[in-house]
């Protein structure tokens, strides 16, 4: 694949080498304890895929930094900016961070164009036509240029989630979150999504998915992170991670994945 | 090569779309004995109703005439049906009630620029929307009330106690859907919102509203009102009507569009949010559009019922078309006894007119709105 794609690492400011940071993290609903004591660093351009039984709080880190869920202890800097009750920090995190949902979250009753250009020109007042020049240019990068006119419902799930992920690169985000994004989907339909996700790792792009698909772990991972009961257990680079994981939890997790 | 597959089996080759057989067209009328009675009730029940009304309304129907003397049977030599002549000789003070004649082009005015706004802006398609909504909702509405009221513009000042029959209908009907409508919205949301107070807010003043009949409300704003207000200070008695008409609608329309807000999904406005659009450009642009589009149903079923309540001004003394109309059966050059059938038989067409007209175009908006369903 040739490379006049855009490239997401120059085009950003870069004012902070850490993309994202938690420090001491905490957060409850009600009673349950959601998040535990979370401390994770995530380099500008790193890669990581968060992984662990459901109900042990993926999730929940990955929407508490952009603020869809509040952390109640501790605290999360997203590119120098702290995540708080300031509203305008929050806008400027969410501007900032894209977000991609297990459930593709598009607007139904909105174009697939619209559905790309609704935050260029609202949030970053870009003029229609550039807003729809430059949402062309990413649905050609996730290769769906020829259903811009179409509504999402009448998109195949990978096609939905594909156009999901242009329309957070609309937004030029310097990071990309990602919510178990192939979860909901057909299985002839996860490799479509993951070759993109694949692409946009090579362009540099900072990523934090919460997946487990392990071949694509493999593939394009910095490090890993394991969770459990809110708690991170493990982090380490891929490759330890898969051969010998230091944990007992994280060694009965892997086997029951890996087969 | 048998199709049942025992066993191991490999299709030779994929087998090609076949033509689909249509779907079956019956005849439902006379298909089975149950259909042949039901078209046999239908049919004498569409007789026994409809004969009698197109006697009164067509065949029986005085069309030309001076006064009561020719909707009488003995002077028509027949029996006689609906007396038209009384509604063509009453037609301007059902339009315009008591307004005075030489101004009744300012109604007339007002109607046709009222008409001219709303058309384009019900058509999709034809351009300027936006100017066009701008000039109907906001600058025609003060056109109108300086052209209606007068006392300005050299134009005489005609009280608002003279207006009445369709004008009054209309002008209570249209003020209370359009300002129904924003206030129900922003009712709605108050009322979802995550603000305490602003909650508890909207629930109590949702609620009292729903909680009071129309006709107290009327009332109240009408009689009760003037004695709670400091001397000197006088509220028009058509404007403390609209008022109480447009909050009592607005309560209703709240709830509707409550209904819908609740229809979309949260992860719609996580969506948003997450794009970096704020409360208000995550409600207007994402979760708004799509509520307000499950509840039309339930709005113009709304906006229907207010049509038809803006009648009940009768009891404040403002006399809208069934007003005027009851005024006019007390006239005697026309007290014939069919006056009486004629004048309701007019009035329900005309407010069956414009609810079937609402009805109608509610449809056309929902099938034009689903168009990404299909």
């Amino acid at each position: 694949m040739a490379a006049e794609y855009p490239t997401h690492a120059g085009l950003s400011s870069t004012r902070h080498a850490t993309a994202v940071e938690m420090i001491g993290v905490h957060k409850w609903y009600g009673d349950f304890h959601a998040l535990n004591n979370i401390n994770l660093e995530v380099k500008r351009g790193e890669r990581i895929v968060i992984c662990g039984p459901s109900g042990s709080g993926k999730s929940t880190l990955l929407r508490c930094i952009n603020r869809l869920e509040e952390h109640q202890r501790g605290r999360i800097f997203v590119d120098g900016v702290e995540v708080n009750a300031d509203l305008q920090h929050i806008d400027e995190v969410r501007r900032e961070v894209g977000m991609v949902f297990q459930q593709f979250n598009l607007f139904p009753h909105l174009t697939v164009l619209e559905n790309c250009t609704l935050a260029p020109i609202w949030v970053r007042h870009m003029p229609k036509k550039a807003a729809e020049a430059l949402a062309m240019r990413f649905l050609e990068r996730v290769r769906i240029p020829e259903q811009a006119n179409k509504y999402p419902g009448q998109l195949s799930g990978g096609q939905q989630q594909r156009v999901a992920i242009a329309r957070a690169l609309c937004m030029n985000p310097k990071v990309m979150l990602f919510d178990e994004p192939t979860s909901a989907l057909d299985p002839e339909m996860v490799k479509e999504v993951l070759d993109t996700m694949v692409e946009l790792a090579r362009d540099g792009m900072t990523m934090i998915v919460v997946s487990h698909e392990m071949g694509f772990a493999r593939e394009v991972a910095n490090r890993m992170v394991f969770m459990d009961e809110g708690q991170i257990v493990e982090i380490n680079a891929p490759e330890p991670f898969f051969a010998h994981p230091q944990h007992e939890r994280t060694r009965l997790f892997l086997r029951q994945i890996l087969h | 090569m048998s199709d049942v597959a025992t066993g191991a089996f490999v299709s030779p080759k994929l087998l090609p779309p076949l033509p689909s057989p249509g779907r079956l067209k019956r005849w439902r009328i006379i298909a089975t004995w149950r259909d042949v009675v039901l078209t046999a009730l239908s049919l004498y029940l569409i007789w026994t109703l409809g004969w009698p009304a197109l006697k009164f309304l067509f065949l029986d129907a005085v069309w030309t005439g001076s006064s009561r003397a020719d909707c009488l049977a003995e002077t028509a030599g027949h029996p006689v049906g609906a007396c038209w002549p009384f509604i063509a000789a009453k037609f301007p003070q059902f339009v315009y009630g008591f307004y005075p004649e030489s101004e009744r082009w300012r109604a007339d005015l007002t109607f046709f620029l009222g008409g001219m706004l709303l058309l384009p802006l019900l058509i999709p398609r034809t351009p300027f929307k936006i100017a066009n909504a701008l000039l109907f909702f906001v600058a025609f509405p003060v056109v109108a009330y300086f052209l209606l009221i007068g006392g300005s513009f050299g134009l005489h000042y005609v009280e608002t106690r003279s207006w009445g029959g369709l004008l009054v209908t209309l002008v209570v009907a249209v003020t209370g859907i359009v300002t129904s409508l924003p206030l129900g919205i922003l009712l709605a949301l108050a009322r979802r919102s995550e603000l305490p107070l602003l909650r508890t807010g909207a629930v109590i003043f949702i609620e009292f509203w729903r909680g009071v009949p129309l006709v107290a409300v009327l009332f109240f704003a009408t009689f009760m009102l003037p004695l709670f207000l400091p001397p000197g200070w006088e509220i028009d008695a058509m404007l403390r009507v609209l008022v109480g008409i447009s909050i009592f609608a607005a309560a209703y329309i709240a709830e509707v569009i409550r209904g819908g807000l609740q229809a979309v999904p949260r992860a719609q406005y996580e969506g948003a949010k997450a794009l970096g659009l704020g409360y208000w450009g995550a409600m207007g642009l994402v979760v708004l559009p799509q509520a307000l589009r499950v509840s039309i149903p339930g709005i113009v079923n709304i906006f229907i019922g207010l049509f038809k309540d803006t009648t009940l001004v009768l009891t404040v003394a403002i006399f809208d078309l069934l007003g005027q109309l009851r005024a006019a059966f007390a006239d005697p050059n026309w007290s014939s006894p069919s006056t009486l059938f004629t004048g309701f038989a007019f009035a329900g067409l005309i407010y069956f007119v414009f609810c079937f007209g609402m009805s109608r175009y509610s449809l056309f908006l929902e099938r034009r709105l689903h168009r990404d369903r299909d």
